[in-house]
């Protein structure tokens, strides 16, 4: 059974339909986090975040105050929220940024107070127009009780906050091409090093880009104390974390959940949380961390949902998309659909990734279709060796940004579980309905 | 002469005045142009050109490259279906071809009466949903094709138009006025305050 004692950090509000308003936020605590972190000094604000050990809800997972801490000395600088979600099957900065938009703004000023940052921009992605107007409106209203604008709460500090919105494109959510997206430009992640926005970010000056959930989660951080998340959880991973539930299970959605606590199969069986698989059919795979994570079968359930415990099994808790396959999902499909998307969203200016991504996905087509041949298992695993050399857990690069790297694992971990399937899709061409 | 309408040239202006170069304007000016036009117009886009100071052939390099920015005519409703990995696993295949039987059209086309223009999209983070289907990025949450079908009977008899505006309108809720602080100003406060931080810790470690 799930543990589920660890209080709601960021989805408290989740109980009220009308949780995106200022009234229900100011109801419910909103606000209390801004006003008690203007009372402390900026670096104290800082403090209490890299007390509280929180690591990115983005992807990576690097710690937050950490990467505060990079942040060059100059006089201008820039906080970029991330809130281009697009990983497959990751929809919980989507369930932030339409339910609880304020405390997304609030989460953002007090990034902006303990930063000193001359300006935040908040890149939504533009396929979320509800939550483009709903964060639009929280702006509004959040000028309009002078949460934003000059001398907020009537002390010296002073912030403007922009809502920017996407245009349809996955390689935004790598931080460098949603820079150069927020400059006008095409989305082509920047070449490394220097590796980190804090020393060249957007127009070149320091920039800390944080995602929705990290920044959602400095109002409960503050106004509990950075000790009082970092007691929840375990090791690396502190506090609670959305999950995004989805495939073949009962009740998909998003949950909040302490880290570590919990393990996958409490994710997917409990009954308060996903359920169980649909009609109870045996699970064969799941993807633990959207889908450029490494697949785990039903031996590693028991794994909990910790960053540390899950990289150590050769693959990332990354977005915290889980997906449930189940005995009718044909593994070389699903790894052909997840291939089509990165040859999709491919953005071209590196070859192993522009080329090999339509290669392989043409490859697993024509053993999804019955014309596959004897050497394309061989082939698939040489294709994506030239992409990620070695095939290794970390992933090797041989591009500008993971997006390549990310390509082999769908493919990597279908082949190494479902060894026998894909000899049968040479055979017999695909056998699931 | 402005391409523009004159509320829509002003919004522009707006919007452009909130950003320290005006090329950063480029993703919310397209947005625009949509908005009047119903796709991105090459009037459009030599306005957008001269609003944020580059050239036609920029702005179009820059709108090609994003999904959501249509360079030619598409229907009053682009309806995008998804079929990536969670909706695979819930029908998303199936509801696609389903939409283009109802609309009679294949995906990437507009209907004969041009009300309707299908597309197959990557994922649009509504998986607990699947699969999930938008309406000009509107959620509609139809998951079946029966609930399907009512909604396109809805939009045709033009039931929905409050909560679907039609394609290329992107956000409603404006942004209340212009920024409100000067940045000159803002950028010698942070100066002052990083002074200050690090007096304090200078004081700290004596």
């Amino acid at each position: 059974m799930a543990v589920l004692e660890a209080p709601m950090i960021v989805s408290a509000r989740r109980e009220y339909d009308d949780s995106y308003t200022l009234t229900r936020f100011l109801a419910t605590g909103g606000y209390d986090g801004l006003r008690k972190a203007l009372t402390m000094f900026p670096e104290d604000v800082a403090a209490q975040v890299d007390a509280a050990s929180l690591l990115g809800r983005g992807g990576a997972g690097f710690p937050a105050g950490r990467k505060w801490s990079m942040l060059r000395r100059a006089p201008i600088s820039y906080l970029v929220v991330n809130g281009d979600e697009s990983e497959p099957a990751t929809f919980k900065d989507h369930y932030l940024v339409e339910r609880d938009p304020h405390q997304l703004v609030e989460g953002v000023v007090i990034a902006a107070y303990a930063l000193q940052v001359t300006r935040a921009y908040i890149f939504v992605r533009g396929e979320f127009a509800l939550g483009l107007e709903r964060v639009q409106q929280a702006v509004n209203d959040a000028y309009e009780y002078e949460a934003l604008g000059r001398n907020i709460f009537g002390s010296k500090f002073s912030l403007d906050v922009v809502v920017h919105p996407g245009a349809g494109a996955y390689i935004c959510g790598e931080e460098t091409a949603l820079l150069e997206a927020l400059e006008g430009k095409r989305g082509f992640p920047r070449i490394k090093p220097p590796f980190f926005p804090a020393v060249n970010g957007l127009y070149g000056e320091p920039t800390v880009v944080n995602n929705v959930e990290t920044m959602s989660n400095l109002p409960w951080i503050v106004t509990n104390g950075g000790a009082a998340f970092a007691a929840l959880g375990s090791g690396r991973s502190t506090g609670t974390r959305l999950f995004a539930l989805a495939g073949r299970v009962r009740n998909p959605g998003v949950y909040e959940v302490e880290m570590v606590k919990n393990t996958f199969r409490d994710l997917i069986y409990d009954p308060r949380l996903g359920g169980g698989t649909i009609d109870d059919r045996p699970l064969t795979a799941f993807i633990p961390g959207g889908v450029s994570a490494p697949w785990f079968g039903p031996d590693l359930l028991d794994l909990p949902l910790g960053q540390d415990e899950v990289a150590e099994k050769g693959s990332m808790l990354g977005s915290g998309s889980i997906v449930v396959f189940d005995d009718t999902t044909c593994p070389v499909r699903a790894a052909w659909r997840i291939t089509r998307f990165f040859a999709r969203e491919s953005c071209g200016q590196c070859t192993p990734c522009r080329e090999g991504s339509g290669w392989l996905e043409r490859v697993l087509y024509r053993l999804e279709n019955g014309e596959g041949r004897a050497e394309d298992v061989a082939l698939l695993l040489d294709l994506s060796d030239n992409i990620s050399p070695g095939l290794a857990w970390p992933p090797q690069q041989t591009t500008i940004c993971v997006l390549g790297p990310s390509i082999p694992s769908s493919i990597h971990s279908a082949i190494d579980m479902f060894a026998d399937v894909f000899a049968d899709h040479v055979t017999r061409g695909c056998t699931y309905d | 002469m402005s391409h523009l309408r004159t509320d829509l040239r002003q919004r522009a202006e707006e919007l452009v005045a909130l950003y320290p170069r005006k090329r950063s304007a480029m993703l919310p000016l397209l947005h625009l142009v949509q908005e009047q036009d119903g796709f991105v117009t090459d009037e459009g886009m030599a306005e957008v050109a001269e609003l944020t100071g580059t050239t036609p052939a920029e702005v179009r390099g820059t709108a090609s490259f994003y999904d959501m920015f249509h360079l030619s005519p598409v229907g009053r409703y682009v309806v995008g279906v998804c079929t990536n990995i969670a909706c695979l696993l819930a029908g998303g295949e199936e509801m696609l071809t389903h939409a283009g039987a109802t609309l009679g059209c294949e995906v990437g086309a507009t209907s004969d009466d041009g009300l309707f223009t299908l597309e197959e999209t990557e994922c649009l983070a509504d998986c607990d949903r699947a699969p999930c289907v938008q309406v000009n990025h509107r959620y509609v949450r139809t998951t079946t094709p029966e609930a399907f079908d009512a909604l396109v009977g809805e939009l045709r008899d033009g039931k929905r138009d409050a909560d679907i505006p039609a394609h290329g309108t992107l956000m409603r809720v404006r942004r209340s006025g212009p920024l409100h602080v000067e940045s000159e100003q803002l950028a010698a406060e942070r100066v002052k305050a990083l002074a200050a931080r690090e007096k304090r810790t200078a004081k700290e470690g004596a």
